[in-house]
């Protein structure tokens, strides 16, 4: 028992150790939204919080912050609603219907290419159809392209969930005269809710986090948290504290799923890459 | 029911009841139809316009898209691109280099995370927080964090009594400086899949290799390494792929620079569409970049059969 003790406190250490070195500097961006410019680059340890920054960054009437947030919540709800409920349907398709084999091993085969694009080679490409069909600056434009990027995933995850829905469940509804549709609402879908959960919050952070087709798709009025950001550290004079302000601001989303949903985000972060 | 009941059974089944089959058939276009006509419309047909686009030129006259035929000189004019030479290699560098660090610690945490039972959950929770980050959120954090006057990297070095350095301003160390933000910003994606996969072996052969008096470390080189091969190679594989489409953190971080330092491919190929708004030629280079990545998926995908790795 002494000999586990002693072997277990430098692990603990260890791990100690590299949760610091993940906390210290997301801890430290944050704090530095709560301080003045000069403090800063004083670089003081000790310094009295203040809340200009984001006063400054949330109501400022130069600001847009307010309005890229309430833009990234629009497009990362809308995208995710139309992305999750298009791979839910094409999962239980693509499992439960009879789909000649390459029609399903070609789609399949498609979105795993479409998923290691480039995202700005597939922005180039949906700028140019944007423009001609008159979709730029508009959010139909960058939820279809959100809900497209994240579909791939999406389908791969929630294929997962109905492929373990056991079969003789279905089969019993069959004989009961079940059709389709029945079956889809009343048996699928309450045993795939899990599922369904962590798609739903894995898709959504995806699509709040996503910068390059956010970037070439929007313009001033539809711009994203990301894309704002970007724009906050590339003005000719940087302001540190109220970029450090913005990014405390843009990391709520993750910090929430992590407290409330975290069982669900390792459930489908380490399904969708291995399975 | 067996794959051959069903078979067998298909065609009774269409000619003793035609209604139902029909009803089915309208069933399976309406449930795969929206995903096939998503696919098709947001991804083939712009990358298809893509392809064409890739041999003209485009400019704009009076509001009006005028397209000339070029044949194949974007492509030719891509092998003399230093730019895009540049982005190619410093994106090979910058992947490897990541990868492998990414991997090798995160494999190291996982590998302590399973010897623990108290704190496994609180340590996951708080090593996942960098992978649900917005990557241009990142890019800020670091941004701050190397700064050279006020950064939090050389008050904690000059500690050390190491002399301040420009860490993104210096040629020599702007791409290592990426690399190690992007080993910080991904390292968590590697221990989670690697923890899932050691949670996951065989716990008898473990007992079994103790029996025989294995220590420590001959456990893990002939017992958990082997064992894990098929999680290393699933995990190399997804993070090669991603890791070849930066560009967020590039994009905050460097923008390419000092010079060509960090110039990685996402990023050559985002100035020539977009900031010098050439069409044709950056889509040439769009092109060139799909087909390298499918490459990398075909011999990643070769490889992982050849292991038999299935999961």
């Amino acid at each position: 028992m002494s000999r586990r003790t002693n072997s277990i406190v430098p692990v603990h250490l260890a791990l100690a150790a590299g949760a610091v070195l993940v906390l210290a500097p997301i801890i430290w961006t944050v704090a530095a939204g709560f301080r003045t410019q000069i403090s800063l680059l004083m670089g003081d340890v000790l310094f009295t919080p203040i809340w200009s920054n984001f006063s400054e960054v949330l109501w400022s009437k130069t600001s847009d912050f307010l309005l890229n947030y309430r833009n990234s919540i629009i497009v990362g709800l809308v995208s995710t609603v139309l992305c999750v409920v298009v791979a839910t349907l094409a999962a239980f398709s693509l499992n439960r219907m009879r789909w000649p084999g390459w029609v399903v091993h070609l789609f399949l085969a498609w979105t795993m290419i479409f998923h290691m694009i480039p995202p700005v080679a597939l922005a180039s490409a949906w700028f140019s159809m944007a423009r001609a069909v008159g979709l730029e600056n508009t959010f139909t434009g960058l939820i279809l392209a959100h809900a497209t990027l994240n579909l791939p995933m999406a389908i791969w995850l929630m294929a997962v969930f109905v492929r373990d829905v056991p079969k003789e469940l279905e089969e019993a509804a069959i004989m009961d005269g079940a059709d389709t549709p029945h079956i889809l609402w009343y048996v699928i879908l309450p045993l795939i809710t899990p599922g369904l959960a962590a798609t739903s919050i894995l898709t959504f952070i995806f699509s709040w986090n996503e910068f390059a087709v956010a970037l070439t798709l929007t313009m001033k009025q539809t711009a994203t948290v990301p894309v704002a950001i970007a724009k906050f550290a590339q003005d000719f004079e940087i302001q540190y504290t109220q970029m450090a302000a913005s990014a405390a601001l843009a990391m709520v989303p993750a910090i929430l799923v992590l407290l409330v949903a975290q069982r669900y985000i390792v459930k489908g972060l380490t399904q969708g890459a291995v399975k | 029911m067996t794959a051959a009941n069903a078979q067998i059974q298909r065609p009774l089944r269409r000619s003793t009841n035609p209604a139902e089959d029909g009803g089915q058939r309208l069933w399976r276009w309406l449930t795969f139809g929206p995903a096939l006509a998503m696919m098709v419309a947001l991804s083939a047909l712009p990358i298809a316009n893509l392809f064409l686009t890739s041999f003209q030129n485009v400019t704009w006259a009076d509001g009006q898209q005028v397209r000339t035929w070029v044949g194949l000189a974007h492509y030719k004019a891509l092998f003399s691109d230093s730019l895009f030479g540049a982005g190619i290699s410093n994106t090979l560098i910058f992947a490897f280099g990541a990868v492998a660090g990414q991997m090798i610690l995160g494999f190291a945490m996982a590998l302590l995370c399973t010897k623990i039972t108290r704190g496994r959950v609180l340590y996951r929770a708080i090593f996942i927080l960098p992978i649900l980050i917005p990557g241009i959120v990142i890019g800020a954090i670091w941004k701050l964090m190397l700064n050279y006057d006020f950064g939090l990297v050389n008050k904690a070095l000059s500690l050390l009594g190491i002399m301040p350095h420009d860490w993104l301003g210096t040629p020599e160390t702007a791409l290592l400086s990426v690399i190690a933000v992007d080993i910080w910003h991904w390292t968590p994606f590697c221990f989670l899949l690697f923890l899932a996969g050691l949670e996951s072996l065989p716990q008898d052969v473990f007992e079994a290799a103790e029996m025989d008096g294995a220590g420590p470390w001959q456990e893990l080189v002939y017992v958990t390494l082997p064992l894990m091969i098929p999680t290393i190679i699933v995990t190399f594989a997804f993070r090669l792929v991603l890791a070849f489409k930066v560009f967020d953190e590039v994009y905050l971080l460097t923008s390419g620079g000092p010079g060509t330092a960090t110039e990685v491919i996402s990023f050559t190929l985002y100035q020539r569409f977009f900031t010098e708004d050439k069409a044709g030629y950056g889509s040439a280079m769009s092109v060139a970049v799909i087909f390298l990545v499918s490459l990398l998926l075909v011999v990643a995908l070769s490889a992982r059969r050849r292991t038999g790795a299935t999961s």
